[in-house]
């Protein structure tokens, strides 16, 4: 199902990382490997339980359709399929498939003779819901301080888990994740404008390049980080991001159970205040 | 690798290890304790540090009471003079209330704390007629407010806790001074100790726990009109939910559901008890405390010269139910009706 006819000799083979040669093939365009089938058993597998789940609740509004985690009582116990038990097999799957995913990522990534930075900055997106639904329940001591699957419950446990520390905005790393994702979104936008501009000039005249691109920042901020360099920044500044949100999220409750105003006592009792 | 990269990675190690070790020694750790109040997954959860809570459960030991005598025998308004109050309580009750109440109130003191110990009868302390006034005030709170006190009620102890002037009471805070030519005073933006060290409003008891400015900054609808409230309005009613949070001990959650704050539907019915508080504290301010500034001295006056006045923390002291919900009222029958 190749869309152009030269596509097939970039199909190269090798690479894999499980399987060896037994799942190095193609189908129609996707390449398929050990972890796109552990990929597609446990996103197919996870998305039917989502459904079976959605099923026994009272609702099918796809708005208020919730797949709550156990009551906090079983722990970090399994619990009956119907009081969260379906939540622990849905967040099992979930991490399959994302994990899967990133090693296809490596897999493909070394069949092609890259470098592993794709993978590398999936996982702190995969790392993140790790922090959520694992690390920090476990710090915590029961599943059910996990997250729910539904589109508007889940809100509301952004909301009220964010009011359990009173004003969720001085929490340090929610800071610095909020001030990553606001950096990352100037970057790109600077980024994507300058390239537009260069290919897109006055009728007329001819496309520009890298020396215009960089000469438009030194011209305006005295400085180009150039044309590696800003693919660097943005990585770093996404990466960044998303770490940093998980930083906030697994500190708030396993390493502070106050309001996160009152964790800058620290800042208020430093000796350098007159009063 | 090349040595200023390898310096540089060092450094960074360096500084690594030294805000870790900063970081970790300004917050708590592992295990905490979680009360689940709502639907799983819903979030409403209050969280507890044990370590924290055993402390608390320590300050909050009851003294034992003294034994009740049998309601038998002269009254105290019989026997002794200038009794105003308990004047229908028997003259062994009545002793044992005032033996308990210096223990309550002025342990180092004693009787002298308010009696002029030549002449018990004697009004000439200002100590005795606000305890004379703050008795009134028991039985008022314990026959009149059971909205919000139940029948666990309340007694000297619940605020006092051994101190002549209980820990936690309220003066119109103007807050410092603005820098002249750059700030003025707006009596916020300042670490408010009595809104968990936030920036909000320094005094949020002013207007809504003596006067009685409308709390809810919420429209009930989610296009604009239900509800103008400004964002300096708004902050005004966090700063004074921060100061519930800290003197109970709870989160935000413990009386709303956060999805609706304004929402009586979804809001657990703790909200409705403090609503009922909120109109107590009210009503103990402007018709009991603020009555008496006349009568402390300027010692004991705040710095614009009004009187001292309660607030949640007065009686809750960090706990979401004063001493953990146990009854001192239940023994001093006196204390839960009004004298006539």
């Amino acid at each position: 199902m190749a869309m152009l006819s030269f596509e097939p000799k970039y199909r190269t083979r090798g690479g894999t990382l499980i399987g060896g040669d037994l799942f190095d093939f193609w189908v129609g365009p996707l390449w398929v490997g050990f972890f796109g089938v552990t990929t597609l058993f446990c996103a197919t597998l996870g998305t039917l339980l989502i459904v079976w789940a959605a099923a026994i609740g009272p609702t099918w509004n796809v708005w208020r359709i919730n797949i709550a985690p156990p009551d906090i009582s079983y722990g970090l116990a399994f619990a009956p399929l119907a009081e969260g038990g379906l939540w622990q097999l849905i967040t099992a799957c979930a991490l399959g498939a994302f994990v899967s995913w990133a090693l296809r990522q490596v897999e493909i990534a070394r069949k092609l003779g890259m470098g592993l930075h794709i993978p590398f900055a999936f996982s702190f997106a995969v790392l993140a819901y790790f922090t959520l639904v694992v690390i920090r329940p476990v710090l915590m001591g029961a599943w059910g301080y996990g997250f729910p699957y539904g589109i508007l419950s889940h809100l509301d446990w952004v909301s009220n888990t964010g009011y359990q520390y009173l004003h969720f905005h001085y929490n340090p790393a929610h800071m610095i994740a909020i001030s990553f994702f606001f950096t990352n979104a100037l970057a790109l936008a600077l980024h994507g404008s300058l390239i537009l501009s260069a290919a897109n000039p006055p009728k007329g005249e001819v496309v520009k390049g890298a020396e215009q691109e960089n000469g438009y920042f030194r011209d305006t901020v005295g400085y180009s980080i150039g044309t590696l360099g800003i693919h660097r920044l943005g990585l770093f500044l996404a990466i960044s991001a998303a770490f940093f949100s998980a930083v906030c999220i697994v500190i708030s409750g396993p390493f502070w159970t106050r309001g996160w105003p009152e964790w800058w006592g620290w800042w208020l009792n430093l000796p350098i205040w007159a009063h | 690798m090349n040595t200023p990269i390898q310096a540089a990675l060092a450094a960074v190690g360096a500084a690594v290890v030294v805000v870790g070790g900063m970081l970790l020694a300004v917050t708590e750790r592992p295990p905490i304790d979680g009360i689940q109040r709502g639907f799983r997954g819903s979030g409403l959860v209050q969280l507890y540090n044990p370590r924290f809570l055993a402390d608390k459960e320590a300050e909050n030991v009851i003294p034992a009471s003294l034994p009740r005598l049998p309601a038998a025998g002269a009254k105290a308004g019989v026997v002794y003079k200038n009794v105003q109050v308990l004047k229908d309580v028997s003259v062994g009750n009545f002793t044992r209330l005032m033996a308990s109440m210096s223990t309550w109130v002025a342990p180092q003191v004693g009787c002298a704390y308010c009696h002029d110990v030549n002449n018990m009868a004697s009004d000439a302390l200002y100590t005795k007629v606000v305890a004379r006034r703050m008795i009134q005030m028991v039985q008022h709170i314990n026959s009149d407010w059971k909205t919000h006190v139940a029948e666990t009620g309340v007694v000297c102890y619940t605020c006092h806790r051994g101190n002549p002037v209980p820990k936690n009471i309220w003066f119109a805070d103007p807050g410092p001074e603005g820098t002249p030519g750059y700030t003025p005073a707006v009596g916020k933006n300042h670490p408010a100790t009595v809104a968990g060290i936030t920036a909000l409003p320094l005094d949020p008891f002013t207007p809504f726990l003596l006067g009685d400015q409308n709390i809810r900054v919420q429209p009930t609808e989610a296009l604009p009109g239900t509800d103008n409230s400004s964002i300096k309005q708004t902050e005004w009613t966090y700063s004074l939910m921060m100061n519930f949070s800290q003197s109970l001990g709870v989160n935000c959650d413990y009386c709303h559901n956060s999805r609706a704050f304004r929402d009586w539907d979804q809001s657990p019915p703790q909200r409705a008890t403090a609503w009922y508080g909120i109109r107590m504290v009210r009503d103990l301010n402007n018709n009991y405390l603020v009555p008496l500034t006349p009568v402390f001295p300027a010692s004991r006056l705040g710095p614009l010269g009004d009187g001292p006045k309660v607030y949640c923390a007065t009686c809750h002291n960090g706990v979401y139910k004063p001493l953990f919900g146990i009854s001192m009222a239940k023994d001093f029958p006196e204390l839960t009706t009004v004298s006539k």
